[in-house]
C-alpha cells in the first residue's frame, strides 16, 4: 500500500466522487430494488470485503460466505442507510464487521484470529488496477499518507488484521499505554484530515 | 441525563475496529445508546474502517458467489426504517443481553451487606466477563486497581472517587494504573454494568469485603 499512497501523494489529483455515486446506487436499490445498481455495488465492494476478511485470517471460502452475507444485508438494509452518518464504504464496513463478529460468536473462539496460519494477499496491485483505483482512493490515501507511519501501522493492525490492543502491544513490544496513546493520536489526526478533505 | 464521563478515544477505535471483547462491546454500545457525543465519535472511528475497506486490494470473487448472491435477493425480507424509539429504561444493547425480564429478572448474589453482583451470560466462546453490581447508598468498595481494559457504566444512582462523580450514563474508562475506592453517594442504590477481561477480576475485592477488619 505504501507505494500506492506515495504515488497518489505526488499525483496531486483531486478525489473522484465515487462515494456519492455509491450513495446514488444504494438509493436506487432502496427505492426500486434496482438489480443493476446492486450488481455495480457488488462488483465494487465484494472483492474488497473478501480481501478484508482474508487479511483477518478467513479462508477464501469463509471470506466468500461473509461477502455473500454482507452483500445480501446491503440489499435488505439499503433503506436504512443514512448518508449523513458516513459513506457507503463505512456502512458496508460496519455491516461486514458485525456479521463477522456474529459468526465468531457462533464458532469456536480463535477461529479467524490465528494470524500465523495465513499469508496476507499481495500489497502490490497490478498497474491497471493501481491506475483504476488511483482517483477514488486518493482522498483516503491522502489522509492515511499524512499520518505518521507508526500510527498508520496501528490502524491497520487494528482495523484490518483484527488485533486487540493488548496483542498489538505484545507484537510490537511496546507498552499497552503507548499503543493506546498512538491510537488516540491517529484517530484525532485522521478525523481532522477527513473533515478538511471531504 | 447529563453525561460527563465519556469513552476513551482508544476504546472508541477498538470498538469501531471490531477488536473489543463481547462484554466491553455491550458496555460501549450501551453507553453510546445514551450518549450522542460518543455515538458521533464512534461514527468517525468507523469512517476509518470504511477508508481501510476502500483501500483494500480487490480479491477476485468467484462467479459462484456472485451468482448465488444475486439469485438469493428475491427471497430476502427487506428491512424498513424503524420509527420512534424503543421504550424501556434500559439501553437497548443491554436489554438485549439481559433477556425478556430485564433488570427485575436478574439473579443477584449478595457479596457483603449492601453489595450484590450478578453475572450476565454471554456467548459460549466469550473471553470477557460482564456483570452487574448493585451497591447501597453510602457503601464503598475497598481501594483497588484496574487490570487492563475495565469498563464501568452507571445505570442508576451515582458514585464518587478521586477521579470524579459518576452518575447514570457516565462511563469509567480508566487507565490500568489508576486505583480507586468508589463510594455510592446517591440516595438510591447504585447499579453499574462492568466489563472485565477475567471473570476473577473482583475475587480479591469480595475476599477483602468478607474480612471484618475492612472498614466500609
Amino acid at each position: 500500500m505504501t507505494s500506492l499512497v506515495l504515488s497518489m501523494m505526488s499525483s496531486g489529483k483531486s478525489p473522484e466522487p465515487a462515494a456519492s455515486v455509491h450513495a446514488e446506487l444504494l438509493a436506487l436499490v432502496a427505492a426500486s430494488k434496482d438489480r443493476e445498481a446492486f450488481a455495480t455495488l457488488f462488483d465494487h465492494f465484494a472483492p474488497r470485503v473478501k480481501s478484508f476478511m482474508m487479511r483477518k485470517g478467513a479462508s477464501a471460502e469463509q471470506a466468500e460466505d461473509l461477502v455473500q452475507e454482507t452483500m445480501i444485508a446491503v440489499w435488505s438494509k439499503a433503506a436504512l442507510y443514512v448518508a449523513d452518518r458516513g459513506s457507503v464504504a463505512t456502512w458496508v464496513f460496519t455491516i461486514a464487521r458485525n456479521l463477522r463478529i456474529d459468526r465468531l460468536r457462533r464458532e469456536k473462539p480463535n477461529q479467524f484470529t490465528d494470524l500465523d496460519d495465513y499469508d496476507a494477499p499481495s500489497d502490490e496491485p497490478g498497474q491497471d488496477e493501481a491506475l483504476h483505483r488511483l482517483q477514488e482512493d486518493s482522498a483516503v490515501a491522502q489522509a492515511l499518507a499524512q499520518i505518521p507511519h507508526e500510527q498508520r501501522e496501528l490502524l491497520i493492525l487494528s482495523y484490518v488484521e483484527d488485533l486487540p490492543q493488548s496483542e498489538i502491544a505484545a507484537r510490537l513490544q511496546i507498552p499497552l499505554g503507548t499503543v493506546k496513546s498512538r491510537m488516540r493520536l491517529a484517530y484525532r489526526r485522521l478525523k481532522k484530515l477527513l473533515e478538511t478533505l471531504t | 441525563m447529563k453525561i460527563t464521563h465519556h469513552l476513551d478515544d482508544a476504546t472508541l477505535v477498538a470498538y469501531a475496529a471490531g477488536t473489543l471483547g463481547e462484554a466491553h462491546r455491550v458496555v460501549v454500545a450501551a453507553h453510546a445508546a445514551m450518549c450522542g457525543d460518543c455515538r458521533t465519535a464512534i461514527r468517525a472511528a468507523e469512517r476509518v474502517g470504511g477508508m481501510l475497506l476502500e483501500d483494500q486490494d480487490a480479491s477476485a470473487v468467484s462467479d459462484t458467489c456472485r451468482a448465488a448472491t444475486l439469485a438469493s435477493l428475491d427471497g430476502v425480507t427487506r428491512a424498513v426504517p424503524r420509527r420512534g424509539k424503543p421504550s424501556g429504561e434500559l439501553p437497548l444493547p443491554l436489554a438485549s443481553v439481559l433477556g425478556e425480564r430485564g433488570l427485575p429478572g436478574v439473579k443477584w448474589k449478595t457479596k457483603a451487606p449492601g453489595i450484590a453482583k450478578a453475572d450476565i451470560s454471554l456467548s459460549p466462546g466469550a473471553r470477557t466477563h460482564l456483570q452487574l453490581l448493585r451497591i447501597a447508598p453510602g457503601k464503598a468498595l475497598p481501594d483497588h486497581g484496574h487490570g487492563g481494559g475495565e469498563l464501568t457504566l452507571v445505570l442508576k444512582g451515582s458514585y464518587s472517587d478521586h477521579t470524579g462523580r459518576y452518575g447514570a450514563g457516565d462511563v469509567a474508562d480508566l487507565d490500568e494504573d489508576i486505583e480507586h475506592a468508589p463510594r455510592v453517594d446517591s440516595d438510591v442504590e447504585c447499579i453499574c454494568l462492568v466489563a472485565t477481561e477475567a471473570p476473577t477480576r473482583f475475587k480479591s475485592i469480595w475476599a477483602r469485603l468478607a474480612q471484618p477488619f475492612v472498614g466500609i
